[in-house]
């Protein structure tokens, strides 16, 4: 342990090299002094330390004398804050999530790879439903209005968030886009999230649910490789069903790699094209609306 | 990459605990990741050099700690590690398993002057 700070207890996670042995730093820290360490294995040795040990091995150069402090002059203290990471992102949708309750709006923030048919999906499903609801849709992408554009097409508004480099949606984005559309009051709220089968999976938006949209053309084995999006889903809608005479897709074991990974996660067969599947799908969205307009 | 939104999170909160607490520099911050988790400690290590320059954890050691995947087995009726967030229990192999801990981020603490 550390004289100066009292730090060190912890194990600094490595990823080791096969062949190096497993031991524990009990040195990640930035400030010089001279110490002993123990290794778990049974070797010796002395080096002198004029670089912080990083995560995983990597040594950082920078922190080491650059950041030296002459102990006595300033005083380090540890501080115990145990925050979640995200709990920015949290607060923002928690909002989002009130403003969208106090308005008895639906959200469905809908994920998936690129190319899955979520813009083709939304703009049938506006279509068949726009005399139900009023709908609005947030369009998430890194560049272009391109979908913003399909979707105003069917008269719908549309705001379009462009994330520049960012590969998802967060919450905060959200709410600036809530502030830019028309109130919707007892209608539904489509999300359209990045293409990104991954990042988006982590960030709550304060929808109600998380809709993942899979196709048949891009492999059974997708929930099992990107496990984080599906175990966050609620619904996943296996699409483009029209293309499976064509293809040698599984759906038997698609389904069940979804069930895997989640075991609650309801699933229903589509096809945005022909049509097939989707009043199983409304019927979904129509129960929840009615919950979400109930006192 | 959204590690690095996740790192402007964390400088985000180390910033708003610095007003708070009155401290001028982070030396150390100690983070715990679940193993089962939405993020890649590496990537989280590579951001966290880029995003920190110029803040007041400019140069701050990152330990993470890594917490592992933790489930409960509905038919042993007690706790089971998990390697995988779907995965088996450990004890009977069945998969009627819930997952109770290893998705984890958080700030836990860290060191300042």
């Amino acid at each position: 342990m550390c004289s100066v700070c009292g730090c060190g207890t912890a194990t600094i996670e490595t990823t080791r090299k096969a062949g190096t042995p497993d031991h524990s730093h009990h040195h990640g820290h930035g400030h010089d002094h001279t110490h002993d360490h123990d290794h778990d294995d049974d070797h010796a040795h002395s080096h002198d330390h004029d670089h912080v040990h990083t995560p995983h091995g990597a040594l950082d150069y920078g922190a080491g004398a650059a950041g030296a402090h002459a102990p006595g002059l300033t005083q380090e203290r540890m501080v115990s804050i145990e925050r979640d990471i995200l709990s920015k992102n949290d607060e923002y949708a928690r909002e989002n999530r009130a403003r969208l309750a106090d308005q008895h709006v639906l959200a469905l923030n809908f994920v998936s790879s690129p190319g899955s048919g979520k813009t083709t999906l939304l703009v049938r499903a506006i279509e068949d439903l726009k005399d139900k609801f009023d709908i609005a849709v947030i369009e998430g992408d890194q560049q272009t209005s391109n979908d913003a554009a399909r979707i105003r097409a069917t008269g719908a508004p549309a705001i379009q968030i462009n994330t520049g480099k960012g590969c998802h949606l967060d919450a905060h984005m959200v709410g600036h886009a809530l502030d830019d559309l028309p109130r919707q009051d007892g209608g539904l709220l489509f999300i359209e999230n990045v293409g990104n089968l991954v990042c988006p999976a982590a960030f709550d938006l304060g929808e109600a649910h998380k809709i993942v949209v899979l196709s048949v053309t891009e492999g059974e084995d997708k929930p099992a490789k990107y496990p984080d999006m599906f175990a966050a889903a609620d619904l996943m809608l296996l699409n483009k069903s029209d293309l499976l005479p064509h293809l040698d897709f599984d759906v038997g074991a698609c389904l069940a790699a979804a069930l895997r990974v989640n075991p609650r996660l309801q699933t229903l067969v589509v096809s945005a094209r022909s049509g097939e599947g989707l009043a199983a799908f409304y019927a979904w969205i129509e129960a929840r609306a009615s919950g979400a307009k109930a006192p | 990459m959204h590690e690095m939104a996740l790192t402007e999170s964390i400088v985000d909160i180390l910033q708003e605990e610095a007003r708070r607490r009155a401290f001028s520099r982070v030396t150390l911050v100690r983070l715990e990741i679940g193993a089962l988790g939405h993020v890649d400690p590496r990537a989280l290590a590579f951001c966290f050099d880029a995003v920190s320059r110029g803040t007041i954890a400019d140069g701050a050691a990152l330990d993470i700690v890594s917490v592992p995947g933790q489930g409960w087995c509905f038919d042993c009726e007690k706790a089971t590690p998990l390697e995988e967030r779907f995965g088996a229990c450990a004890h009977c192999g069945g998969r009627r398993v819930q997952m109770t801990g290893g998705d984890e981020m958080r700030v836990k603490e860290m060191e300042v002057e």
